[in-house]
């Protein structure tokens, strides 16, 4: 992916929030470290998932693509031009090809906003004319996203939630995008609809060759949507690969952890993957734990792991492209986790 | 449950729910007939709509009484709920039957210690001071696995975290060891390794105490993991019933091959793009004529005379098995054939 | 809480040195000459310069604000007028009297005028918002949101007028308006300002209604007020104990402020009801000019509003325990 120039290159990305407090008079006293040192790459036309468990950062990391937040530190390079701390001037021609679409189909759209209103409103901003006016493309776009063009006029509350939801995509086509960041865009959908809404997505990925950096916590669909995906945790990718790679052979034990955690909707005796319970809540972000972040849960955690932060590189025996941030990773078919205690919390 | 056996622990029969709203009668739930056991645990299996949360929220006599016109019958170990009086209900919520919803923190009180609120219910059932209600509520947070427990019996719900916060409301809704517990989604907001913990501090409770469950949930994994058996719901009536092996194995519903094709999964193909049902589901205020389903499902032209939008197809139930479609039991084999093929490798 | 108090107390102070220096270079810039006003018909340049020597108007405002300043803490002399004490607010030339020292004789007029309306919009207002929040859409419901709409839409001039003429002058149901101190005659003090507190309340009394209501229908909806019913408490323990724990939070901030803006003075109702308070003390002040007057009066009034604020912000806390004060 990285020989040749990467739509999206992301170096050493970080997002701390700094935190107020102190006496008598407020001051920062600390960081949540939301993002902490992210290093990857999109490819054009490729979808890359992001996943993990919430308070990960991995919508952080979305809004920090989108510049929708400015970045502490590290650097954002979009088709070779560092954006990370570009103006709003700079930024303008970038933004019109990186989009975004938001989990929540019922608050991101403005309801006193007519459908055609609310598509065009970013040709608009941009000053961008299509062939044919406004209205004509809006058309097209409703049409492409597989709403009744007729709705043009019609306002987001006569929608329901999927609609709703392949408005929200349409708008985020209007500026024929390169580069689209889903931030859990089926979430709040039910199943019947998910599965319309990526399926839709895929779609567009395949036939206008839009990249995507599709952030869920949903394992299976992520997997299903994304022919690369990245594993997040407390701030870190602890793992990311080629799909086949990732849930195959899941070297970091966090990877494997999630993993078996999801529950599979067959009624085998046996299940396909033994369970491993994780100990414990994840560990505030404000004072993340030394070296490796995931040592609090983990069941191989030794000294060196409390000193030494382990890098995100190509540990032996992965194919190129999958990197894990571990000192033990796993092996495939060796020793099974050992089954923790029943009740988890107790011996946390 | 000794001499019992012939009467099911609970029985819903023929429930109706309706509410009258602005716009018109909205049928949320239109004749629901199923039973559970003690010690076994049922799946609810629907979508945002499909009359799965009205209809516990009815068991437990919750309902807007005013707005609400329900028929049917509700016998909880013998007992007529649904003719019961208010006083009669409060003595048997939370303490014979209890419930837990998705959202904990919405769910607690902002304004009590996390302790006051387990305490309280202990209290009100049976009768314990002020001091034995801490220690009880110590006893429970410590029973569902929160660390420190005489020291969280002081928190607030906001200083518990959010699969914390679910453990605390499943210590609140065990306090009395009802018999009936109702689980409204109580994983849906949570993180799947917290999910595991969870489900599986169900499982042991439930082995402890012999409750009987009802879990509802939109996410079959969840009943593969969870239930015993499931009852699946559309448009506020039931579609499909079975063990969960029945249905997870060889579903007839064409709406529960849906789901199942709706679904991706860890070890599919993943080239193949996803099988969703068309369409949005029903609105309630005015369903569709015949199989709710119908509008949505694509096999009606299998059926002659177009007798899917016309005639409701009866849930024939025999041995706790039945779907209502009106498919023959060879045609769903042979089109749950066609459609497992296309989902494996 | 305390290093909450604090430091609430300290931007207090902060704000109340902004508005003081805000006020008076707004006040000094009106052309008006107070010493011409205590000079006199004989007046001479001569006498009108001493004048203004002695009130320390000869200086640039700055200067004059500063002195003032001073004067808050140390006290200041007002030559050919008289002393003035710390804290000075200033010198009322108009009544050639210290301004604090009227202040503080009208004040507990405007605190018992204020506080006794309180009482009675509390108890009426919150009750039938209560009222109509637990009959929803009842009849009962409907005639208090009703009624909150005609007694909001009245006007304290009007009522305060009719009530004077219709209960005191013609049918004796209520004493003559008046203020007679709490610790000289507390019978005289209740009659005396019964009406006045009636009518101040009237309009108080249907915000408050419309309010309760609405908060406590949108409080009943809440998921944790579901739950608590799942528990098996009982409809009136779920009420009170969890539903109007959640809206007393937004009642008590809109409270404070009513509050602060009460003790600055009811204006219309002290002058229709001819009582002698902090509100009457200002129009009379615009009338005769009396800039110290006013300055103080203004300042009393904002540190009122910003001293209930704290109160407001303190009481929530203790309603609600996500609100953490550091």
């Amino acid at each position: 992916m990285s020989n040749t120039n990467p739509l999206l290159d992301v170096t050493g990305l970080t997002k701390h929030f700094p935190v107020m407090g102190g006496f008598p008079f407020k001051r920062k006293i600390g960081a949540v470290q939301a993002v902490d040192g992210l290093d990857f790459q999109v490819a054009e036309g490729e979808s890359l998932g992001l996943v993990g468990e919430s308070g990960c950062g991995k919508s952080t990391t979305g809004r920090l693509i989108t510049r929708l937040l400015e970045p502490t530190g590290g650097s954002i390079k979009y088709r070779g031009q560092d954006i990370t701390h570009a103006g709003r001037k700079q930024l303008a021609p970038v933004r019109s090809e990186i989009q975004m679409i938001f989990q929540d189909p019922y608050a991101s759209l403005n309801p006193r906003q007519t459908v055609g209103k609310i598509i065009s409103g970013p040709m608009e901003i941009n000053g961008i004319n299509p062939p044919g006016g406004h209205e004509k493309r809006v058309r097209e776009l409703l049409e492409t996203v597989g709403l009744n063009p007729e709705h043009y006029n019609r306002f987001p509350h006569e929608f329901s939630g999927g609609q709703r939801q392949r408005i929200g995509v349409a708008r985020a086509l209007a500026l024929e995008p390169k580069l689209i960041v889903a931030d859990e865009p089926v979430s709040a959908l039910d199943v019947s609809i998910q599965a319309q809404v990526v399926n839709l997505l895929q779609e567009l990925q395949r036939d206008l060759g839009i990249a995507f950096v599709f952030i869920a916590h949903d394992l299976a669909i992520v997997r299903h949507f994304s022919e690369r995906v990245a594993v997040m945790y407390l701030g870190k990718i602890v793992e990311i690969a080629d799909r086949e790679d990732l849930y195959d052979n899941p070297r970091h034990p966090y990877t494997r952890a999630l993993l078996s955690a999801v529950p599979e909707a067959t009624a085998d005796e046996v299940p396909s993957r033994e369970r491993i319970l994780l100990t414990g809540d994840v560990p505030s972000p404000l004072n993340p734990p030394s070296g490796c972040r995931f040592r609090t849960r983990c069941w191989k955690a030794t000294e060196k792991c409390a000193t030494e932060a382990p890098p995100l590189v190509q540990v032996e025996g992965n194919r190129e492209g999958h990197l894990t941030a571990c000192h033990y990773p796993e092996v495939k078919e060796t020793v099974p986790a050992p089954r923790l205690s029943k009740d988890p919390g107790v011996t946390a | 449950m000794t001499s019992t056996d012939q009467q099911p622990f609970l029985s819903v029969r023929d429930l109706k729910v309706h509410f009258s709203t602005e716009d018109g009668v909205v049928k949320a739930v239109d004749g629901l007939t199923f039973d559970l056991a003690k010690g076994k645990t049922l799946g609810i299996v629907g979508e945002s709509g499909s009359g799965k949360s009205v209809t516990n929220l009815t068991i437990l006599g919750l309902h807007d009484r005013d707005r609400t016109a329900i028929d049917g019958e509700i016998l909880l170990d013998g007992k007529e709920l649904l003719t019961a009086s208010e006083r009669e209900l409060e003595r048997l919520r939370g303490n014979k039957m209890s419930m837990i919803f998705q959202d904990a923190l919405a769910s607690l009180s902002p304004y009590h210690t996390i302790g006051k609120q387990i305490g309280e219910t202990y209290r009100k059932h049976t009768g314990a001071s002020k001091k034995e209600a801490r220690e009880r509520a110590i006893e429970m947070l410590k029973r569902v696995g929160i660390p420190q427990p005489d020291m969280r019996v002081d928190d607030y719900p906001h200083q518990f975290s959010g699969g914390m916060r679910q453990r605390a409301m499943i210590a609140m809704a065990l306090v009395c060891d009802p018999e009936l517990l109702i689980a409204d989604e109580p994983t849906t907001a949570l993180d799947v390794t917290v999910q595991a913990q969870i489900m599986d501090l169900l499982k042991d409770l439930q082995q402890e105490f012999g409750t009987a469950i009802i879990f509802i949930t939109h996410d079959l994994g969840v009943i593969a993991d969870i239930a015993d058996d499931v009852l699946v719901m559309y448009g506020g009536r039931c579609v499909e019933r079975g063990t969960k092996k029945e249905v997870l194995r060889a579903p007839q519903h064409p709406y529960t091959w849906g789901l199942l094709g709706s679904m991706p999964s860890l070890d599919g193909p993943v080239d193949v793009p996803l099988n969703p049902i068309p369409g949005a589901p029903p609105s309630l205020l005015n369903p569709p004529t015949g199989c709710r389903f119908h509008p949505r499902c694509t096999f009606t032209e299998k059926i002659e005379g177009g007798l899917c939008s016309t005639e409701q197809p009866l849930l024939k139930i025999t041995d706790g098995r039945g779907a209502a479609c009106h498919l023959t039991a060879d045609q769903r084999r042979e089109f749950f054939a066609d459609y497992a093929a296309t989902r494996s490798h | 809480m305390s290093r909450f108090l604090v430091r609430r107390v300290l931007g207090a102070l902060v704000i109340l040195l902004i508005i003081s220096a805000i006020t008076f270079g707004l006040f000094y810039a009106i052309p008006r000459d107070p010493a011409m006003m205590s000079c006199g018909k004989n007046c001479t340049p001569d006498m009108l310069a001493q004048i203004r020597h002695n009130l320390g108007i000869d200086h640039p405002i700055p200067v004059q604000y500063w002195d003032w300043l001073k004067g808050v803490f140390v006290g200041r002399d007002y030559a050919g007028f008289g002393n003035c004490n710390a804290p000075c607010l200033g010198y009322s030339f108009a009544n050639r009297e210290p301004v604090l020292g009227t202040i503080m004789d009208r004040l507990p007029t405007t605190l018992s005028l204020a506080f006794g309306a309180a009482v009675v919009f509390l108890i009426f207002g919150v009750g039938a918002g209560m009222l109509a929040a637990v009959k929803q859409g009842k009849f009962l419901d409907k005639f208090a949101s009703s009624a909150s709409l005609f007694g909001s839409s009245l006007q304290i001039y009007f009522v305060g007028y009719v009530a004077m003429f219709f209960l005191v002058s013609k049918l004796h149901l209520f004493a003559q308006p008046s203020y007679t101190p709490f610790t000289e005659d507390p019978v005289s003090w209740f009659s005396g300002l019964l009406l006045p507190w009636l009518t101040l309340a009237i309009i108080f009394t249907a915000n408050y209604t419309r309010m309760t209501r609405s908060q406590l229908v949108e409080q009943l909806s809440e998921d944790y007020v579901r739950t608590a019913r799942a528990k098996g408490l009982s409809r009136a323990n779920v009420f009170f104990r969890f539903a109007w724990r959640g809206a007393m939070g937004p009642i008590v901030t809109v409270f404070g402020i009513d509050l602060g803006v009460l003790i600055g003075g009811a204006i219309i109702t002290e002058s229709t009801f001819s009582i002698q308070g902090i509100g009457r003390l200002a129009v009379d002040s615009v009338n005769k000019s009396d800039l110290p007057m006013l300055l103080g009066v203004t300042i009393l009034s904002a540190g009122a509003i910003v001293f209930f604020n704290i109160i407001v912000d303190a009481v929530y806390a203790l309603i609600d325990p996500r609100i953490r004060l550091a």
